[in-house]
């Protein structure tokens, strides 16, 4: 990184000695199961004359490992139940993982309690799908806005409150003036922006954002996109952006990882990824994107359905409807593994070249 | 004659506000074999107008004038009788969540022969054998055993296949999809898009696709119409309306797509939001996000805010557009003094 973009970073963040080099958030092994068997005495079945406890638990996530750097948006990808928004709950702390950690800005923080995570969660925001729901109905927009800047800044007077309210509002386009109106009074994309300015009013650096414009028509779908990348550029935010729509992600994503069945099978920059997708599962995936163009490609049909998280597939959770699967993959677990491009695949196929 | 007419639809909802024009003057055809899209966002009336078709519009709605021609019968003014003899039988439906359509507590194959039985005179063998031929061709694994299965067995994906095997059981001459396949992850949606269309192709089989999506039209339609607040604002040949648009509003739909603007760059938005249907700008309704509502001289063009627009031709499109319309009017003048 230049020393002007490094010396920008450190400006906007006031913590010491801020490590441009090192990730902002590390996920590293992650997993989260949740239990279908209800509690302990639930669990307990007779089987041959004896009790046993018996349990069977949704596999939501396996072993994730992702990096997000500073000032990037890194796209989480898949299809539903392929674990992206779990993905991004564990990470906000709204879920804890089963196993594995997650580390912000260098210190662990899965573990913390919510006392300790609050300075954390200062600086790590989110913006959730449904706008319809992510807003308290019996509050007015003021009052939405306000309760983020009292519990992080006790210390503010009504007007420091005030004025800032005002100027989140108005950086989303929402008229200050409307501050008395309930949030069913506005459309779904004016809802969004209330949405997103209740995140940006806690000045954050990192946004986590679960499907934000998957609910609104497509006019306005451009009109929210624009306001993220907008933000973007005048705070210097880095995103979690977490979407099905791999047009939205050519767009908007520096770094997209595709996920599949709770496991991670291809990083890459989104350039790299859309220009050559590398995993079959990332191929199938962008190749079912329905396209403008007149000369579409086949797209790669793929055996079958998603199995269910409940009972993993052996080895590569994709190989049942791959198209390249063999006895190895039938076994063997694949790693990511580096490309020479930085381009990070786990595919057995890959790795032997046979693809 | 044309399969299926329809002309100057108008289809209100009396509420105790008032009443609401959910759709005013839709006019549109569908040939034999035809695929039809209908384009629009949320609360444009595009689900509206596809319901009406079969009557299928429940109070406080109604059908307010207009006629609905298919065949030579009108089925606007047909009894409930003559209308169920069509329904599911000549035209069949697809709605957007299987789970929704599919009656939970009888089995895939009671269903499937109910609604045989309903319409032919048959044994309850003979409806099963057909049941199963229509899960061959939509391409369920182990069609038999599917039979006796119920809805909840069934993935999302595997229900819409049973959803279309039903819609095609009698063999209709139209089938209407409203959003097939808005429900499904993009890779089943792909999928289950290919097979509507091969067996829409194979059947000579009449489709209305209505959805929100302009890639899914694009891929699957012939003609399309695109619908702003209740009216049709352009139609014509799909591929001519995504490769030049006429109407702004079909300008700024297909231009707000991320995959037409550089990755990292603003999108082309187009301001506000759609306008209630209670309460709808005068004039031609999009005129308050319109971007060419000034003349190139800067001045506001009346007649936008005045007077609703009727439809101008521009090539083998009709756009109902005051803009498109001088556009036309210069190019005419244009060739006449030359």
């Amino acid at each position: 990184m230049s020393t002007q973009a490094s010396a920008m970073a450190a400006n906007h963040i006031p913590a010491e000695n801020v490590d441009t080099a090192q990730p902002l958030l590390q996920i590293r092994d992650l997993k989260k199961r949740f239990s279908l068997s209800g509690d302990f005495l639930d669990q307990l079945r007779f089987k041959g004359g004896k009790l046993i406890r018996h349990q069977e638990h949704v596999h939501a996530i396996n072993g994730v490992n992702l990096e997000i750097n500073r000032g990037e948006a890194l796209c989480v990808v898949g299809e539903s139940g392929c674990g992206k928004s779990t993905v991004a709950r564990t990470v906000m702390g709204l879920l804890s993982p089963s196993e594995g950690e997650i580390h912000y800005d260098g210190q662990r923080i899965d573990h913390l309690s919510s006392r300790q995570l609050l300075p954390y969660r200062k600086r790590m925001q989110m913006i959730f799908q449904n706008p319809y729901a992510s807003l308290n109905p019996r509050m007015t927009i003021q009052q939405t806005l306000e309760e983020p800047l009292r519990l992080h800044h006790p210390k503010w007077n009504r007007q420091q409150i005030a004025d800032k309210v005002e100027e989140v509002m108005d950086s989303v386009g929402i008229n200050p003036d409307w501050g008395k109106r309930f949030g069913h009074e506005f459309s779904g994309g004016q809802r969004q922006r209330i949405a997103i300015a209740r995140a940006l009013a806690v000045d954050p650096e990192f946004i986590v954002a679960d499907e934000p414009i998957s609910a609104l028509d497509v006019s306005i779908q451009a009109q929210v996109l624009n306001l993220l990348m907008e933000a973007q550029h005048a705070r210097n935010l880095t995103y979690l952006f977490i979407t099905h729509d791999l047009a939205v992600v050519e767009h908007f994503g520096t770094r997209v990882a595709v996920m599949y069945l709770g496991t991670v099978c291809e990083v890459a920059t989104t350039a790299t990824l859309f220009a050559k997708p590398r995993h079959p599962y990332t191929q199938a995936l962008l190749s079912s994107i329905p396209r403008l163009e007149d000369d579409r490609p086949q797209h790669i049909r793929l055996k079958g359905e998603v199995p269910t998280p409940v009972n993993l597939p052996s080895g590569c959770v994709f190989h049942g409807r791959c198209p390249y699967a063999n006895a190895r993959c039938i076994q063997e677990i694949p790693q990511l593994q580096m490309q020479d491009d930085g381009t990070r695949v786990a595919c057995h196929a890959v790795e032997e070249g046979r693809l | 004659m044309a399969l299926l007419e329809v002309s100057q639809l108008d289809v209100r909802f009396a509420l105790r506000q008032g009443e609401v024009k959910a759709i005013r003057d839709v006019s549109f055809t569908l040939e034999r074999g035809e695929r039809l899209g209908i384009v629009g966002e949320s609360g444009a009336g595009k689900s509206v107008a596809a319901f009406s078709l079969l009557n299928l519009i429940a109070k406080p709605g109604f059908i307010a004038g207009g006629s609905i021609t298919f065949e030579g019968q009108t089925l606007n003014t047909m009894s409930e009788r003559g209308l169920r003899k069509i329904r599911g039988n000549r035209i069949s439906m697809i709605f957007q969540d299987p789970m929704m359509t599919l009656n939970p507590v009888l089995s895939i194959g009671e269903q499937m022969v109910e609604c045989l039985k309903a319409h032919r005179r048959i044994s309850s063998k003979e409806a099963r054998a057909i049941a199963l031929d229509k899960l061959r061709q939509v391409q369920i694994p182990s069609p038999e055993k599917r039979l006796d299965q119920y809805p909840h067995e069934l993935s999302g994906g595997m229900r819409q296949r049973i959803i279309i095997a039903i819609a095609l059981l009698l063999d209709p001459d139209i089938i209407i999809a409203d959003e097939p396949t808005t429900a499904l992850d993009v890779t089943i949606q792909a999928e289950i898009m290919a097979l509507l269309l091969d067996l829409c192709e194979q059947h000579n089989v009449g489709l209305i696709l209505i959805t929100h999506d302009l890639g899914v039209v694009s891929q699957v339609t012939q003609r399309m119409l695109v619908m702003y607040a209740g009216r049709v604002i352009e139609q014509g040949p799909t591929r001519e309306i995504i490769n030049d648009p006429q109407h702004p509003y079909t300008q700024g739909l297909i231009n707000a797509l991320p995959q037409m603007a550089t990755p990292g760059e603003k999108l082309n938005q187009i301001r506000g939001s759609m306008p209630s249907l209670s309460n709808l700008p005068s004039g031609c309704a999009f005129h308050p996000r319109c971007d060419f509502i000034k003349r190139a001289d800067g001045q506001t063009r009346p007649v936008c805010i005045e007077q609703v627009p009727g439809f101008v031709q521009a090539g083998n499109c009709q756009a109902a557009c005051h803009m498109v319309a001088e556009l036309m009017e210069d190019r005419r003048l244009k060739e006449e003094s030359q």
